[in-house]
């Protein structure tokens, strides 16, 4: 019984997070086709690293690149991620630096990228890159605005994602959440009278706190 | 000519409230021209004298675009402090070359000096950002660009005060709207300039806004910029379009250096292409 209310918790959590990253996945994709660009990627922060993560690819490097990771405060994903500013540069091959070391993270050199932070009120979970848009295309203001609303839809399915690992690893783990719901399958398990006991006990101590 | 006749004087000021004996040491000299023109505001005004700080990811030396760097410090962090100290280490990502050298073109004889908030580490960047802000007001400069914002909660209060501190001591803070549904600072505040884009090629047309918190638009959209290796870029952003109007306000002040962040704001109200009788001024 105890290992059926894991289990069907787990379940739960797990198929969460496949179809949270499905889901982001999904908006990079959109947000390739939309712009007509030649790749798209969601980069998640992590803060304890200080590092930016690839975790969704859309088109160029999407078998590859899920998982690298790189400095979270230098260069233009960098720029993004600390000032909150969306930002779009063309003509990049120029910045010899830039292009080595996007030679290096991701197999090739974009011309030119859109970048905007992911920000879930005060939080900045991320960067949301569109590469190689077409370059004869003129740019415009409206284009910024679109980027923005796609921004949002993959900040909240990057927090998903984000809430799901957390409520995994604290299933997982010896934590707080861990006990509890270690005392849940307990519960779960025991006989009529001890279930009614520990609820008591329980709801006591919900008072309590 | 100067705006204010007190300047020259040395008596004390009442500084909470004024006596009606005092009233004729603080008054100002009507030095405002009939209309207040481009040719009144900046004409003939190169920024010479003008000191200007580009808040942001450094900016490289040397660059062709940008000239002459007074100075270059960046913010780093030493245990739990902060630390402001001279810098060699140019730009870290291309963006603050490119806003020094938007500066730079407008205002070509103004000085130039950049504070690195970048690179410190993205943990407690916005903590970074507020020293470099912090250290550009002690520092008295008349212009900080600052394309940049923090969405952290918890530091509004201080950035809010900062903004203020920044706007009495005559240092004009100019700083980027931000475009997405989400609330970030210090643009938002109404001592600081805040600055969106407009689709023009023009560096000299900006329009004022009529529904503030973004008060003016600048250009911001397809612009050649400076970026690292000595190069340029095209780049579009309302972090382009801000040293537009942060170099503006140097030609300004260059030419009338005693217009106050108040004035200032006036003055370029009153010159705003959309301003009706300005659309050829």
């Amino acid at each position: 019984m105890a290992d059926d209310l894991r289990a069907a918790v787990a379940a739960g959590v797990f198929a969460a997070e496949d179809s949270y990253r499905a889901l982001l996945r999904a908006t990079v994709e959109v947000a390739r086709a939309i712009f007509h660009a030649k790749a798209a990627s969601v980069f998640l922060l992590d803060e304890a690293a200080e590092e930016l993560v690839f975790e969704a690819v859309a088109g160029e490097g999407a078998d590859s690149l899920v998982g690298r990771r790189f400095p979270a405060d230098t260069g233009v994903a960098g720029w993004v991620l600390v000032t909150r500013q969306p930002l779009v540069v063309e003509d990049l091959t120029a910045d010899t630096r830039f292009s080595r070391e996007a030679a290096e993270s991701t197999g090739f050199v974009p011309k030119g990228l859109m970048a905007v932070p992911l920000l879930a009120e005060e939080r900045v979970l991320g960067v949301l890159e569109v590469l190689d848009r077409p370059q004869q295309a003129k740019f415009t203001l409206a284009e910024i605005d679109l980027l923005g609303l796609f921004a949002n839809q993959a900040a909240i399915a990057l927090d998903l994602l984000q809430r799901a690992r957390r409520a995994k690893a604290a299933l997982q783990g010896d934590g707080e959440l861990g006990t509890l719901a270690r005392l849940a399958a307990t519960l779960e398990d025991g006989d009529e009278e001890r279930r009614a006991a520990g609820l008591e006990l329980l709801a006591a101590l919900e008072r309590l706190v | 000519m100067s705006l204010l006749a007190h300047e020259a004087e040395d008596e004390e000021l009442p500084a909470w409230s004024l006596p009606a004996a005092a009233s004729e040491s603080i008054r100002l000299q009507a030095a405002w021209p009939e209309r207040v023109t481009r040719d009144w505001a900046w004409g003939g005004s190169t920024g010479k004298g003008v000191r200007v700080c580009i808040l942001d990811s450094g900016v490289e030396v040397d660059h062709p675009l940008v000239g002459e760097v007074q100075r270059s410090v960046a913010v780093s962090k030493n245990g739990d402090e902060l630390e402001v100290h001279d810098d060699a280490e140019g730009d870290l990502c291309g963006h603050g070359t490119a806003c020094a050298g938007i500066v730079r073109s407008l205002a070509p004889d103004c000085e130039l000096v950049s504070v690195r908030v970048l690179g410190a580490g993205y943990t407690g960047s916005a903590a970074v950002l507020l020293r470099g802000l912090e250290w550009a007001i002690e520092q008295g400069f008349d212009v900080v660009n600052m394309s940049l914002s923090t969405t952290k909660k918890q530091y509004v209060d201080r950035l809010h005060e900062l903004a203020d501190v920044a706007y009495f001591e005559r240092t004009m803070l100019v700083a980027s709207a931000h475009n997405m549904p989400v609330e970030s600072f210090p643009w938002r505040f109404a001592s600081v300039i805040s600055v969106g884009s407009h689709e023009l090629d023009d560096p000299h047309a900006f329009f004022a806004n009529p529904s503030p918190p973004v008060e003016f638009f600048a250009r911001g959209l397809g612009l050649e910029v400076a970026w690292l290796g000595g190069g340029t870029i095209h780049a579009t952003g309302n972090s382009f379009a801000t040293p537009h109007v942060a170099g503006i306000c140097a030609l300004i002040l260059a030419k009338h250096p005693e217009l106050t962040p108040f004035h200032l704001k006036s003055v370029l109200h009153l010159t705003s292409n959309n301003v009706a009788g300005n659309v050829d001024g």
